[in-house]
């Protein structure tokens, strides 16, 4: 065990762990930010993304040691009130059906258009490849994708 | 106009204003709080007023609806309490939903399956929410001293036009709640209605795109431990001993000890599947340490002899013999060979025998489907806390009910000393009808004595069974020398389940129909899957008869009408279970939706439809081969599941079908060696990812204004044959086994 200094979504967090667990643990078990999903455990599904100094990262695959002095953001943080342009249009799209996986896929859209605020649907292929959603709402994820680059 | 017994019992009346009397709200747990939808105008009011188990009415107007049935991604938290709120004439804005706790007295069949909720709830539902508007428009008449007759209802407000009076439900709401319940309502004619047929927002969609705790996953309690379980690596084999010593010391182990999930002697219901019921369960205080510890005990398994497992189908008593051995691929292909040449006659038409005699051409094909995994994203978990005769569980589940009977069979307590709270589903599919792991948790937490939550890993569940069965049909087809259809031989199977069904389309448009079906006892473990066995009886059927179609040198979607109009204008047999005109209606609207006939230079197309859970769709794929890798271009869907409640969550489900059997299609499958399922993670088991799908999907709805029908899964099986078809126009071949991307590449 060991004491960590975290900064998640603009906040200071400590957090006594063992070194290799992995953020995405520290965050659901330890700091009760459950909105970052365990889907895989092997980074395959991209359920558990966030963003390591501002880049999509899977959390299952990041241990805390390495998480120190890096600004870590959450789908909890990613916006105050739920008005990031990305979250906007997963509400206009109404894209979820079980929404499991649709927070990894805001946090990876989220990066892209950061990165990239006019990708090609190759672009928007390429950036999305690694997020699985099982009930298949990948069209209109791309749509809202779309939908939010021309508001970013 | 229709009426409708109000059929609200007395009790659930009665049980509804004791708690509306006690002047409070429900103290919401933790998870299941209220949801505001996020059209929500006004404050939470000071005083809720039941008027029936669906309905609460706040002294301010604002109103909660309960949505009685499991939520997985079908939408039905919005639409079953849109229903709701249609008859009770509230203004949507205005409504709270909130998820129902398993309520046997005032719900019934709170179940995620069958794509039947909606069906079976429709009238009930309605009816629950023209009781409550009549009892508040008696409130109202009785307050003013004016005839009930002469008040109308609007967005929730009661209104008395001569007088001009007009006031909002919650001002009568306490009076409309100590009313007598009326023995009948009237229901609005479709023509009435104002919010069904109208597209409304995902009640949850905020707090899924914020990443509130929402999920069973996600449910917490204090001093709650975290529990996994080990089961055999291999079907055919169970726990013989194990060695935890070295385990118990690791950091955060609260304890590790067997478990036994159900008892040998134990009669199992139709959903008490599991072979692993020895388990090894590791509990400590966090799920990264309990995972550590999992990898350090050290487990002796052995081989599992064959056993009787005591069944009790839906009342009817009974057993089957589970083998023992370890299963591979091609030892099941071998007994299923078998198997085929031993079927039992299902259904039998005219002289099939002699049809196939005189034929001028007969088409023969076999077709495959492998085992799959459900692979819901969420995984398998459950909260529970047994505390000595009380019990307390949340968390995903599709069939709390009978899963309920099971627990209190297990625990030895009453299930009036139960509780379950439905959390969201981060998808079902099927899987989480089989809840053997709220079983597990429950017993877990039985013997640490502490509130515990069981977490799955993703290979813990891709490994657990509850596969889709293994299948294989093979088809015959007679054509005379006409090219008419007058001979058809059905001879189908599986490990461990048969999937026909025997009744279905063709059956009725042949003069000569023949099915046969047997069934492989198997000890890997099966159950439902989105549209269980109409999944591969629509892909292996319509793949089928596109080929019948291409021999008869005849086009494939007039073929098919030409069959329908045959078993409309002359059914062939009797108990066809199917209506052709509705089966007619999709295809033509998917015909004329898809300019059929005149596709694109460079694209090839494939149609298929199917009916089953009461609905009928109609597909048609486009796609290019670029590079060996399939493009599908375009799927459009005509779909016939009567009248919509959300029309734009109703597309969302139709596009999610489509992509699922895309995928599935081309890349799904559990293979096995000596027992052991191969895939145990998504690095090997395929799923398919956003540059696959569709690059556009529209879907289409049969207006018709019947009841509503299934939506859940009617637009799964027919997509399979669709992408077949249309990969036989681009490549030439037939696809004959699932999945089909593996032979795309040779």
């Amino acid at each position: 065990m060991a004491i960590f200094n975290l900064s998640i979504n603009g906040q200071n967090k400590q957090v006594d762990v063992d070194p290799n667990t992995p953020m995405l643990w520290v965050l659901r078990d330890h700091l009760d930010l459950v909105g970052t999903k365990f889907g895989c455990g092997i980074a395959q599904c991209g359920a558990c993304t966030i963003h390591f100094d501002g880049t999509a990262t899977r959390s299952c695959q990041l241990p805390v040691s390495a998480a120190e002095g890096a600004e870590i953001t959450t789908i909890e943080g990613i916006s105050e009130k739920g008005d990031h342009p990305v979250q906007k249009a997963w509400l206009e799209h109404d894209v979820p059906q079980c929404g499991y996986c649709q927070a990894g896929q805001i946090m990876s859209a989220a990066a892209l258009l950061k990165d990239n605020p006019s990708p090609s649907d190759e672009d928007i292929d390429n950036a999305m490849n690694g997020n699985i959603c099982r009930c298949g709402t990948y069209t209109r994820i791309k749509a809202a994708i779309k939908t939010a680059s021309q508001n970013i | 106009m229709p009426t409708q017994n109000s059929n609200l019992s007395r009790r659930s009346f009665l049980k509804a204003s004791a708690l509306a009397g006690g002047g409070l709200m429900l103290s919401f747990s933790w998870l299941a709080g209220c949801k505001p939808s996020p059209e929500k105008l006004k404050t939470l009011p000071k005083e809720w007023f039941h008027m029936n188990g669906y309905i609460r009415i706040g002294d301010n107007g604002l109103i909660t609806i309960m949505s009685p049935n499991p939520e997985g991604g079908q939408n039905i938290k919005t639409s079953m309490p849109m229903i709701v709120a249609e008859e009770l004439d509230a203004d949507w804005k205005d409504v709270m939903v909130e998820q129902a706790p398993l309520d046997t007295e005032n719900f019934t069949r709170q179940f995620l399956g069958g794509s039947q909720a909606i069906r079976i709830g429709w009238t009930p539902l309605r009816t629950a929410g023209a009781t409550a508007r009549n009892l508040l428009i008696q409130a109202a008449a009785q307050t003013w001293n004016v005839p009930a007759s002469e008040i109308k209802t609007e967005k929730g407000f009661l209104i008395y036009q001569p007088g001009n009076l007009k006031i909002h439900y919650g001002e009568v709401a306490s009076l409309a709640a100590s009313l007598p319940i009326p023995e009948e309502v009237t229901l609005k004619t479709p023509n009435e209605f104002t919010l069904i047929g109208t597209s409304r927002k995902n009640v949850d969609v905020p707090k899924i795109i914020t990443g509130k705790p929402l999920f069973g996953i996600d449910y917490k309690k204090e001093g709650m431990k975290i529990a996994m379980i080990i089961h055999p690596p291999a079907f055919g084999m169970k726990v013989k001993s194990f060695d935890a010593a070295n385990a118990k010391q690791m950091p955060g182990i609260v304890d590790i000890f067997q478990i036994k999930s159900l008892q040998d002697d134990y009669k199992r219901t139709f959903f008490d599947t599991t072979q692993f019921t020895d388990l090894i369960a590791v509990v400590g205080n966090s799920t990264w340490e309990v995972m550590n510890a999992k990898k350090a005990v050290e487990v002796e398994y052995e081989l599992l002899e064959s056993y009787e497992e005591i069944r009790d189908m839906f009342g009817r008593a009974g057993s089957r013999t589970v083998p023992g051995g370890l299963e591979s691929l091609d030892s099941q292909l071998l007994k299923m060979q078998e198997a085929a040449q031993n079927a039992t006659v299902q259904r039998k038409d005219g002289d099939p025998e002699a049809a196939f005699k005189k034929a001028a051409k007969v088409i023969e094909q076999t077709y495959t489907a492998p085992f799959l995994a459900h692979n819901c994203m969420e995984p398998m978990n459950f909260f529970a806390h047994v505390n000595g005769e009380k019990v307390y569980c949340a968390g995903p589940l599709q069939k709390p009910e009978l899963t309920e009977q099971a627990l209190s069979s297990r625990l030895g307590i009453p299930i009036e000393n139960i509780e379950i709270e439905i959390t969201r589903l981060g998808g079902g599919y099927g899987r989480r009808s089989y809840a053997h792991w709220l079983i597990e948790a429950a017993v877990i937490s039985q013997k640490v004595n502490a509130p515990i939550k069981l977490i799955y890993s993703r290979e813990d569940d891709m490994t657990a069974g509850i596969y889709r069965s293994r299948y294989q049909i093979t088809y015959r087809a007679a054509l005379d020398e006409n090219n008419e259809l007058i001979g058809f031989h059905i001879n189908g199977g599986g490990l461990p389940e048969n999937p026909l069904h025997a009744n279905r389309f063709p059956a009725g448009s042949v003069d000569n129909y023949l099915v046969e079906g047997w069934e492989v006892p198997s000890n890997v473990t099966t159950g439902s899957f989105r549209a269980p066995r109409s999944n591969f009886n629509a892909s292996a059927e319509q793949s089928f008869l596109d080929e019948v179609a291409e021999a008869a040198g005849k086009d494939p979607l007039e073929f098919r009408i030409e069959l329908l109009k045959k078993a409309k204008a002359n059914p062939v047999g009797e108990n066809n279970d199917y209506d052709p005109d509705r089966y007619l209606g999709v295809l033509e609207l998917v015909k004329t939706k898809s300019n059929w006939g005149k596709q694109e230079n460079g694209i090839s197309r494939g149609v298929s439809a199917y009916f089953c859970h009461n609905s009928y769709a109609a597909q048609v794929l486009d796609l290019k081969i670029e590079n060996g890798v399939v493009a599908v271009q375009k799927v459009i869907s005509a779909v016939d599941c009567g009248i919509l409640i959300n029309p734009d969550a109703a597309k969302n489900l139709c596009e999610g079908a489509v992509v699922d059997g895309i995928g599935t299609a081309l890349f799904g499958e559990q293979t096995f060696e000596q027992g052991v399922p191969t895939n145990k993670n998504f690095d090997t088991y395929r799923m398919i990812r956003m540059k696959e799908a569709p690059a556009s999907i529209e879907t289409y709805f049969v207006e018709n204004g019947l009841d509503p029908s299934g939506l859940g899964e009617p637009a799964y099986p027919p997509i399979f044959a669709a992408l077949a078809n249309a990969l036989y126009k681009a490549t030439g071949k037939r696809y004959y086994d699932q999945p089909y991307a593996p032979q795309l590449s040779t």
